[in-house]
């Protein structure tokens, strides 16, 4: 839980700046996280995501830039404020010949104060496997420990750098509940991921980022919304008949708001698929194009990356 | 989780569970036990065993085939040094040239000796050839000195190989056991993890030295009891002096190893480092001869090695009885190279 001193904001930011040589890993980025909520950064691979979190937890200092966390800042080894946080890298890999109960019992050890070592086996869902080593657990069981290891402190700010990636659906959906649990308790997380489906069930608000700049920000729904439209038709003609077509004529058709063209694949976000879709195969029909491909679904905060940069969340 | 498990998973100092982690992960590693305890005690056995009871050697010597091969042949049996064949010139030469003869005796009157002064064999050989010969030829002793023959404990090969592997031993899972567990832990993201969430830095790296010295206990006495009991290597000095000694090598080890882990990402980098320390200690710190043996102009360097130190000084207390006093220089220069590498390690070693 947040002391009353900084009631309302966990953790902020200010024209943070990092550079890796001639690479501006983090370009001047300003974020503000409240207390009590999960707030997600969303962006591709390499887009500044880690470097800013390892900014965040201490890890790195920045180039420029003013770092704020739980109302303290960081300074020498940091140890007290590090007692308040609870940390999961990326990947960390755990000796094999420990005892799951061993290494949460050696984190625990760290922190003045926290839960007891078999809540938090409860919590994470590792209660049988108290007694495995560390190199009989699935993927998703090893990062379910990870998990536990940073919440040992019971950390009034949790930071979850991709908590799910390279993990199968199951586990993903079970990562998924022990986040839904802690927010329903009340805790702070903030979490980065390139999963649009993880932030838009998970986050209270998202950042999109992209080199290691903020291009949006706000609840999911709203980035959605700020499409203006909730829906995507999504459909290939080839190349040579994209040429041929106009991009006039398709934002005129019925309730199109934007659209967008990648070699023969056109992506239009529309308010209505009802009255959009006849309307498209009515204009391709008269200029005598057939679409080898025609989908549609649901706006999603991957259409507004796509929206934004152009580019795919995934491959970006 | 029953009450009885609660109590065994009492939560203890972060410094305590470090170093608790520390053991298991090794006495949870067959291999790991292998090396740091079995091994010693083997290869102190095979070479004791090679060394130890064999009869003094008889040099294999040719009498070239003449009127005086068989007197000759004869005078040289007398003696038990040197062990006689009648040959033909040629093969003679051949069996020198090969090596199962370490001298030959010409037909001349009087003889030729051909041997290699280079090998101590030939030149033993030519010493008890000539004494029996002229001996034969009616040469008078002008005395006869008494002979004592060195064979107790204390002056065996293999009591001088027993400190050397205790050294050996000390340096190498000094060195070994906290560069790999440093480097396979910055590897995997955990020396990062564990300084995020709130372990001390001093805690961390304490840990590794505690364990170190927690392991040097069985290691070191499974070999000195071992050497005592089984090869009867003695130990003239004070056993307080001996384990004061093995404490400070394997500090002053561990210490080095902290250097040698103190960058290095991959276990291929490390092992690199480690080689490049260790290789040259394996050959000038008297292990397994005596560092007397290299010229002059190289001792500076053999003698400012820290396994050179730690060995000189365990031989001192355990050959010689000889106490701390004397052995103060060699124990300085161990603590030196103990405390600068371990304060550049400190100063420079990467966390993530």
């Amino acid at each position: 839980m947040t002391s009353p001193s900084e009631q309302g904001t966990a953790l902020r930011c200010r024209g943070l700046v990092k550079h890796y040589g001639e690479v501006a890993a983090v370009a001047g980025l300003d974020l503000e996280v409240r207390s009590g909520e999960c707030f997600g950064l969303l962006g591709p691979n390499g887009a500044g995501k880690t470097t800013t979190v390892e900014i965040f937890e201490g890890l790195r200092p920045p180039d420029a830039g003013d770092v704020e966390v739980l109302g303290d800042r960081w300074r020498g080894d940091g140890l007290a404020l590090r007692a308040r946080l609870g940390i999961q890298l990326q990947e960390t890999k755990f000796p094999d010949k420990m005892r799951v109960i061993e290494v949460l019992t050696l984190f625990r050890s760290f922190y003045p104060r926290g839960l007891e070592v078999s809540d938090v086996l409860t919590l994470v869902s590792l209660g049988e496997k108290a007694g495995a080593y560390v190199r009989t657990l699935s993927g998703g069981q090893k990062q379910r420990l990870s998990l536990g290891a940073a919440l040992v402190g019971d950390p009034e700010l949790l930071f979850l750098d991709e908590p799910t990636t390279g993990l199968d659906p199951q586990s993903r959906r079970q990562t998924w509940e022990i986040v839904e649990g802690l927010k329903a308790r009340g805790r702070t997380v903030l979490l980065t991921t390139h999963y649009m489906e993880e932030a838009a069930r998970l986050c209270d608000r998202v950042a999109v980022i992209d080199h290691g700049k903020v291009i949006a920000l706000g609840t999911p729904r709203e980035l959605i919304a700020s499409l203006g439209a909730e829906h995507v038709i999504e459909f290939a003609i080839g190349e040579a008949a994209s040429a041929a077509l106009d991009d006039g004529a398709l934002r005129a058709l019925p309730t199109v708001e934007d659209v967008v063209r990648d070699g023969g694949s056109w992506r239009l976000t529309v308010r209505e698929v009802h009255r959009a879709v006849p309307a498209l195969l009515a204009a391709l029909s008269e200029r005598g194009v057939e679409p080898t491909q025609l989908t549609t679904h649901n706006a999603t905060l991957e259409d507004v990356f796509m929206s934004l940069t152009g580019r795919r969340l995934r491959d970006a | 989780m029953t009450p009885e498990a609660r109590a065994v998973y009492r939560i203890h100092s972060p410094l305590l569970e470090l170093t608790r982690a520390r053991v298991l992960e090794l006495v949870r590693e067959p291999e790991a036990v292998f090396w740091v305890f079995v091994f010693p005690i083997v290869l102190a056995a095979i070479l004791g065993l090679a060394f130890r009871s064999r009869p003094p050697e008889v040099l294999p010597v040719a009498v070239v085939a003449g009127p005086h091969a068989a007197t000759r042949a004869a005078a040289l049996s007398a003696g038990s040094d040197v062990d006689p064949s009648i040959r033909s010139e040629a093969d003679a030469r051949q069996a020198l040239a090969r090596g199962r003869v370490v001298l030959v005796v010409s037909a001349d009157d009087p003889p030729t000796y051909s041997y290699d002064p280079t090998q101590p064999e030939s030149r033993a050989a030519r010493l008890a050839v000539d004494a029996a010969l002229q001996r034969a030829a009616g040469r008078q002793d002008a005395f006869t000195a008494t002979r004592a023959e060195q064979t107790q404990p204390g002056t065996r090969y293999v009591d001088f190989l027993v400190p050397g592997l205790l050294g050996m031993n000390l340096m190498g899972t000094g060195m070994w056991g906290i560069g790999f567990a440093l480097v396979v832990a910055r590897n995997g993201n955990l020396l990062k993890r564990l300084v995020a969430a709130p372990a001390r830095r001093s805690h961390v790296l304490g840990a590794q030295l505690t364990s170190r010295l927690i392991f040097l206990i069985p290691e070191a006495g499974a070999l000195l009891l071992f050497a005592y009991f089984a090869l009867g290597v003695p130990l003239r000095g004070s056993i307080l002096l001996l384990v004061g000694i093995s404490l400070l090598g394997a500090l002053a080890f561990s210490g080095l190893g902290l250097l040698a882990a103190a960058r290095p990402r991959t276990i291929e980098g490390v092992s690199g480092i480690m080689n490049l320390v260790m290789v040259p200690m394996w050959i000038f710190s008297g292990i397994f001869f005596s560092t007397e043996r290299f010229p002059a102009a190289m001792q500076p360097f053999v003698q400012a090695l820290p396994l050179t130190a730690l060995n000189d000084a365990l031989r001192g207390v355990m050959l010689e009885g000889t106490g701390l006093v004397p052995l103060a220089p060699e124990l300085a220069l161990l603590a030196t190279w103990g405390a600068v590498s371990f304060a550049l390690a400190v100063k420079i070693f990467r966390w993530q």
